[in-house]
């Protein structure tokens, strides 16, 4: 039989009318049977997937399984108190509650942010403050709303719990500086840990340590002794489930607290000094000349460190970011001044030194010191007295600080004899004090003038160095700056008999499980060659300044004998003209100096203040290092000498 | 008669019907079933009462389905069908739409899905049909078959279902196949519904195959139900964790847990000689199935039979293989064990059928 089309496709059997009901039914059998052995096929392959999973790699699989369940939650230590040398608290940490919000858990955050508010006070900064938190975080980050709440609160909230799934209550360090403002710039703050920080920590290799810590030093002590301040992390085992809550505890490996950290710094004192600078601008650095503790570093005006904490509103920042007055400038430690006629005393030193000069060589002054500039030209440098001082020696050079014996000398002594002299005053250089961001300041010579203008805009003549520079430099004005910090330093030094040690704010470190203390020994910077016949001319000179000279008046009647140099330091060039104060900007005055150590005949303090823009050193200055000394060496607290006005500024003249 | 006579006359014919192997076979799995939901739902036991619920009416309507006799179960098949397909069409015009899929059909207050009872009525109708004309069957026949199959799979398809469109289909493949459709025409099939599949699937659908393939790739997106499930019946080793100790299941690594993927929960608690217990009740059911297919008296018996023995075993074997990892992630619970009332009442109406066909078998062929 033909078949056509698709039938040719088909079997026989299809076609046929007769059936055959014994062999169907061995046929559908055997259809059957087979797929029976196939699922029994399947049955044996899951068997062996089973026994795969279950016996080969079982192993593998529990290690997933456990890394599922466990999590280690990192616990962060509490950050070491910092205290000042008779253990005032100056910052401390403790724990309080805060609301905090995981904003993938919240279906409705607004809703959930009004209902809160109804239960817990929420400010506006509170709100922007959580707003900004969560741009910069990944949402299924807990975040604060609300800090430090308090007990009622918190009472309050946890009653109504229930109501909000994605908020809860959690307990978090924070930090505090009781004394806000005062010594600020030395305690620096802590911040939120940033970006930046976190690649800090990864680069140095600490970001472990870190895991469970918020915070971290950003600036001033809090920076400089992170490392003792942080302590170790601890970590908490934890059964989770697959949302990341933990279920239950299992082990504990508790975070090792940070150092306590005892400063050098008297508060009293340090609180004196910000109050005697009181609204102007302007440092203060008092240092032990024994040891090199500092005793107070005050830079005015400053700031207060609990803004920063948990991260400073923008109003605030914009205050203090772009005051003219800068008040997140340490001016003590990163301010540069031209020293004016504070240096004095060291260029005496080093003309006696070096042997060009004895105490006995005198010079007649008219007034002023012709510096010859060559072609019969010469330059005319001026005394502040207009009709000179007449015969002036070493010892009435500094009393009455007389501008034309230092124009004289420094037209004789070569400049870079002269910088490397002061240098081991640590003038122009760190002085390695324990706080980062030390300023360098500037110690002329011919090779800093040679670096300085090496830029391709200045031309050889720009790079040379003139005579006239050197006589600038004699009266503390060209291109000498130096910071309050170095000025005392050095004047410590000159007190200690040219024996330095490094400035330092650390007195001891306390351990912070163990409450044992460290102490931090003094540490000797360097024993200066200097005879002690020419430390008694300088000493003597300076102890006579606040006895007859130029700051005699503000150290009238003082139960102690000090010795001190003021200064002026010219911040506008008068090009020649008579400086008249009341006729001078504010902005534009002179910045005044004070540099002083006592008792003379046993040095336990030196002080180095600037006021800027004060005018006058003795009138400005003088007055603070007073207040401090007789705080600091008969234990009473003096009122400031109150300013003089301006009309017997006469008296006043360096 | 005396009352313990009449008590045993009683039972004899109340469990005429009964088949004691395949209902000793389901107690048992519904037992472990039992065990294993309550560990799943802890600390909840609402859902595991509703479960027992579920299996207590399931029961009753499985006994009812065991008491019909097959013939009057083939005159029903279309009518079933009829019904089934016209409410996919009403699915279609007016069906309540969920995440996107219109499955549903209000009917009163009940939300019911059609496409569930499709997975029956294919079968049915098809034996049904082959029946019918079994003197004659011919190629005709078999095309016919396919229609039938096509046009509620297209529909369910539609909703779109891609899923359920395909134990429909496949539950009627099954018929053809037991009906003897020839090789050649299976492979034809086969090679056609492989890129007709692909090209219907979603994308998730196709992202699960891959993530199949390599589960590893992107653990906590598609990949992630498997290797949650991997890892829970792989840490369960040889003897398991212990009752309502899986971690993985318990602390919510594992997804579904309660349906599609219970049996990671037991496989966790039970270990591999629980797999091994579990293998063989479902090995045995499925033996039992067959064997009640290769004695049934009519073709419908057999085909009817055969087929719900085959879909047992691919409910079953999907499910694990899923869960296990060796096959793709696809929405199929395991039977007698995954929670839902629907898919219970199905599996005991199929285990009534088998009953029914081979109880009333002797009756038809004396």
């Amino acid at each position: 039989m033909r078949r056509h089309g698709f039938r040719r496709w088909l079997p026989r059997r299809y076609h046929n009318e007769i059936r055959d009901p014994a062999r169907e039914l061995f046929l559908f059998r055997k259809r059957l049977w087979l797929a029976g052995w196939l699922m029994l096929l399947m049955f044996g392959a899951l068997l062996c997937r089973f026994f795969y999973l279950q016996v080969i790699a079982h192993q593998q699989y529990q290690t997933q399984a456990e890394n599922n369940r466990i999590a280690v939650v990192p616990v962060g230590p509490s950050r070491g108190m910092i205290s000042d040398r008779h253990g005032a608290v100056l910052a401390q940490s403790f724990s309080a509650y805060t609301l905090e919000l995981t904003p993938s858990r919240i279906g409705n955050l607004d809703a959930t942010l009004t209902r809160l508010g109804e239960l817990v006070e929420i400010t506006p900064r509170d709100l922007r403050r959580f707003r900004r938190a969560m741009e910069e975080s990944r949402n299924f980050d807990s975040l604060p709303l609300r800090t430090k709440l308090s007990d009622e609160e918190v009472a309050r909230f946890a009653v109504h719990k229930y109501r909000f799934p994605g908020v809860d209550i959690r307990a978090r360090l924070y930090r505090q500086y009781p004394f806000g403002e005062t010594a600020s710039h030395v305690l620096g703050y802590i911040g939120r840990l940033n970006d930046r920080d976190i690649e800090r920590l990864t680069g140095s290799g600490n970001l472990l340590n870190y895991k469970g810590t918020d915070h971290i030093g950003k600036i001033g002590i809090e920076l400089s002794y992170e490392s003792a301040l942080h302590g170790i992390v601890g970590f908490d085992e934890v059964e989770v489930d697959a949302l990341g809550r933990a279920v239950r505890s299992l082990t504990r490996v508790p975070p090792i607290p940070g150092d306590h950290l005892q400063l050098t710094i008297d508060m009293g004192l340090q609180r004196l000094a910000e109050q005697a600078l009181g609204t102007a601008n302007g440092a203060v650095v008092a240092i032990d000349p024994n040891n090199g503790e500092i005793l107070a570093m005050a830079s005015m005006p400053g700031f207060d460190p609990n803004l920063f904490v948990e991260g400073i509103d923008v109003a605030s920042w914009d205050r203090l970011n772009t005051s003219p007055d800068k008040p997140l400038l340490n001016r003590s430690l990163r301010g540069a001044y031209p020293p004016g006629s504070t240096v004095k005393p060291f260029l005496a030193l080093a003309a006696l030194t070096s042997g060009r000069r004895t105490a006995e060589n005198a010079i007649n002054d008219a007034g002023y010191f012709d510096l010859s500039i060559g072609a019969g030209k010469v330059h005319r440098f001026r005394d502040q007295k207009n009709s000179g001082h007449g015969r002036v020696d070493m010892h009435k050079s500094i009393v009455e600080s007389c501008d034309t014996y230092y124009y004289i000398l420094a037209s004789e002594i070569d400049i870079d004899d002269t910088a490397r002299f002061l240098s081991q005053f640590d003038f122009g250089q760190k002085t390695g004090i324990d706080l980062e961001g030390e300023a360098v300041g500037v110690l002329a010579s011919r090779a800093w003038k040679r670096e300085r203008f090496s830029g391709p805009r200045y031309r050889e003549e720009h790079r040379r160095w003139y005579l006239g520079d050197s006589v600038s430099a004699g009266i503390g004005q060209g291109y000498n700056s130096f910071t309050p910090l170095q000025l005392a330093h050095a004047t410590a030094t000159l007190a200690n008999d040219g024996v330095s040690f490094r400035p330092h704010l650390v007195k001891r470190i306390i351990d912070g499980t163990t409450g044992q203390a460290k102490e931090l020994p003094p540490e000797e910077v360097r024993r200066l060659e200097l005879k002690p016949a020419h430390l008694t001319t300088i000493k003597k000179a300076m102890i006579d300044v606040n006895r007859e000279g130029t700051a005699a008046r503000i150290f009238k009647g003082a139960p102690y004998t000090s010795a001190g140099k003021t200064g002026t330091a010219q911040v506008f060039s008068l090009r020649g003209e008579k400086y008249i104060e009341s006729q001078i900007k504010s902005h534009l005055r002179d910045h005044a100096w004070f540099i002083v150590y006592a008792p003379a005949e046993k040095p336990t303090i030196a002080i180095a203040v600037l006021v800027e823009n004060g005018g006058f050193g003795a009138r400005a200055a003088a007055p603070v290092a007073r207040a401090l000394l007789d705080y600091y060496l008969t234990g009473k607290r003096v009122a400031p000498v109150p300013p003089v006005g301006a009309d017997d500024s006469g008296d006043w003249e360096e | 008669m005396s009352v313990r006579d009449k008590f045993f006359s009683f039972w004899a014919s109340f469990t005429r019907h009964i088949d004691g192997p395949l209902m000793a076979i389901v107690l048992l799995l519904s037992a472990v079933g039992a065990v294993v939901l309550f560990s799943a739902v802890a600390p909840d036991t609402e859902r595991f009462i509703q479960q027992m619920k579920s299996i207590g009416i399931a029961f009753v309507v499985m006994w009812i389905v065991a008491n019909i006799p097959p013939h009057r179960l083939s005159q029903i098949a279309l009518p079933l069908y009829v019904v089934g397909v016209l409410a996919l069409v009403a699915v279609a015009l007016f069906g309540i739409t969920v995440n996107g899929s219109q499955r549903w059909l209000a009917i009163g207050g009940f939300r019911f899905q059609p496409s569930e009872l499709l997975k029956l009525a294919v079968p049915l109708l098809l034996a049904w049909y082959f029946q019918k004309f079994e003197a004659r069957l011919n190629f005709g026949n078999f095309l016919m078959a396919l229609l039938l199959i096509a046009l509620p799979a297209w529909l369910i398809r539609r909703q779109p279902d891609l899923g359920t469109a395909l134990l429909v289909a496949v539950s009627g493949f099954y018929v053809l196949y037991l009906a003897r459709l020839p090789w050649k025409a299976m492979l034809l099939m086969a090679a056609t519904a492989v890129p007709l599949i692909w090209l219907f699937a979603h994308d998730y659908q196709k992202q699960r195959v891959l993530a199949f393939l390599d589960p590893g790739a992107d653990p906590l997106r598609s990949g992630y139900h498997t290797l949650q499930a991997s890892i829970a019946i792989g840490s369960g080793g040889v003897t398991g964790k212990g009752w309502l100790h899986g971690t993985q299941a318990h602390l919510d690594f594992l997804p579904e847990r309660h349906t599609d993927f219970i049996f990671a929960v037991y496989s966790e608690e039970f270990g591999l000689v629980g797999n091994l217990v579990l293998l063989a009740l479902y090995a045995a059911l499925i033996l039992r199935a067959l064997m009640i297919a290769n004695q049934a008296s009519s073709l419908f018996g057999r085909l009817l039979a055969g087929t719900i023995t085959l879909m047992l075993f691919t409910y079953t074997a999907v499910n694990m293989g899923m869960v296990s990892g060796i096959l793709p992630v696809v929405g199929v619970p395991l039977p007698f064990v995954s929670y839902g009332g629907t898919a219970m009442l199905s599996l005991f109406i199929c285990i009534g059928i088998l009953m029914s066909v081979q109880t009333h078998r002797k009756l038809v062929e004396t």
